[in-house]
């Protein structure tokens, strides 16, 4: 059915076709990632942390093109670490956002990622940011990667303002998991960072341990 | 403190006690220059500037010495006007640069050690000469409160409560120093600083000048703005009103 000689992903670009997102809540914010990287119809990275640190209480949800993505997030991470030692205070949440945006925007003919920016700062407590195509735009959750469109439906009827902690880091893990099911570029392990004023924690829930549905 | 020899004709030579004299003379020309204060309070920045006018064919209001630094800065300068300005575009483009690479208003101690940073660069090299003026930065942000910040030609930057630059820097730091500033509001502050200018402007030596009046706290919303008219005449009142009685108990102690 599928007629490939076997070689056509050695020469294909690797993306993470990829399920992000990131929710905030009062006092921080989560995030959650699927950890599936492919090239073409292969999956070369199985278990990939797609949320990446820019600094100790901003992280971004990396999906695209997993180099594009990767470098972008590592500029930051580096500008971030000059930018708080000038200042000589952690960073905005805003300020890691801005800069993201402004290398999606000012690169956005070559390059081919979007990431979410999401964290706690001490003036405006839990923020999500969207970046996709060099916008910027702060919203109370954000979802990304090929297999956010398959969950819209679901975000949409299912988030509520107001939610606590627990009930945010559920809401990822069940979006999560319905993307997996339906996106073939999706799959793997979730990873869930959480947020607040008291620090950053990660973790991870592995395959079989994600919520099923009707079909399980 | 005179200079020796041949120490003092390039910013780029140390005397040999360790001086630079081309930025003691720069400082120099900050001394000859009219009073400026700004005192940082309880909700806000209070900035007065003493304009000397040297002329009544000049139009009034010309030749600003407090400026705009983005919408939450104000900056008031003493020493050589086109020195200032320049400093001032400086200072405007650190602080829209900040804002195109991170979305939000710049911390003052950081404009303040940027724009320090710029005026000592300027005091390396015998090929320019350092800038001869000293200004004062301030700002007010709900979450960090009132800062206050002065730049000297040296290119040090101090923070502070209270400060005053230009020739009667001596007297007016005198008068700042009898204030409970921390206690006091912007309203009351107004008063304060239009007191002082008139109380250090030396009539004989000086004759007519303008009282530059503005401020930047929880008042205007962390906005910097010339002070309206109603507060500036309420505020000119109370100083020559002051002064006055001052005037009135010298003579009743002959």
């Amino acid at each position: 059915m599928l007629q490939e000689t076997g070689t056509e992903w050695l020469s294909q670009e690797v993306k993470t076709g990829t399920t992000i997102i990131a929710v905030e809540f009062d006092g921080g914010v989560v995030l959650g990632s699927d950890s599936r990287v492919s090239a073409g119809a292969s999956v070369v990275n199985r278990v990939m942390n797609k949320l990446s640190p820019l600094h100790d209480k901003i992280y971004c949800a990396l999906s695209g093109s997993a180099a594009d993505a990767q470098t972008i997030a590592e500029v930051v991470h580096y500008q971030l670490d000059v930018h708080s030692i000038e200042i000589d205070e952690d960073p905005q949440v805003r300020s890691a956002a801005t800069l993201v945006r402004n290398i999606s925007y000012k690169y956005k003919e070559e390059l081919s990622a979007h990431l979410i920016v999401a964290g706690w700062d001490r003036r405006d407590g839990g923020q999500v940011f969207a970046t996709l195509s060099g916008l910027l735009t702060r919203q109370p959750f954000a979802v990304g990667g090929s297999g956010s469109s398959h969950v819209y439906g679901f975000v949409d009827a299912e988030f509520r303002g107001g939610m606590s902690k627990e009930e945010c880091q559920q809401f990822v893990v069940n979006t999560l998991s319905l993307a997996i099911n339906r996106d073939g570029s999706s799959g793997g392990v979730a990873y869930i960072v959480s947020i607040d004023e008291h620090g950053t924690e990660e973790k991870v829930v592995l395959g079989n341990d994600l919520p099923t549905f009707f079909d399980q | 403190c005179s200079s020796l020899g041949t120490y003092d004709l390039s910013a780029s030579t140390f005397s040999p006690d360790g001086r630079v004299f081309q930025v003691e003379y720069a400082m120099k020309a900050v001394e000859n220059s009219s009073t400026a204060i700004a005192i940082r309070c309880k909700d806000g920045v209070v900035f007065g500037v003493e304009k000397l006018v040297l002329s009544k064919l000049y139009e009034q209001g010309s030749n600003k010495r407090i400026f705009n630094i983005d919408r939450h800065v104000g900056m008031a300068v003493a020493g050589l006007l086109a020195d200032a300005r320049s400093l001032s575009e400086v200072a405007r483009d650190e602080a829209s640069s900040f804002r195109s690479s991170y979305g939000h208003d710049i911390p003052l101690k950081h404009l303040s050690d940027r724009v320090a940073m710029y005026v000592h660069a300027y005091t390396l090299y015998s090929a320019v000469r350092p800038f001869g003026c000293s200004f004062i930065l301030g700002s007010y942000d709900k979450d960090d409160g009132p800062q206050l910040y002065m730049v000297d030609p040296s290119g040090i930057s101090h923070g502070y409560w209270g400060c005053a630059i230009g020739k009667a820097k001596q007297a007016a730091k005198t008068e700042i120093e009898k204030l409970q500033m921390k206690e006091m509001t912007c309203r009351e502050l107004v008063k304060e600083v239009a007191k002082i200018i008139y109380i250090v402007h030396d009539e004989v030596k000086d004759k007519a000048f303008e009282l530059e009046l503005s401020w930047v706290g929880e008042v205007t919303n962390g906005r910097h703005q010339l002070i309206p008219e109603e507060v500036r005449q309420e505020a000119e009142k109370y100083a020559k009103d002051s002064l006055e009685e001052e005037d009135d108990s010298d003579e009743d102690n002959m």
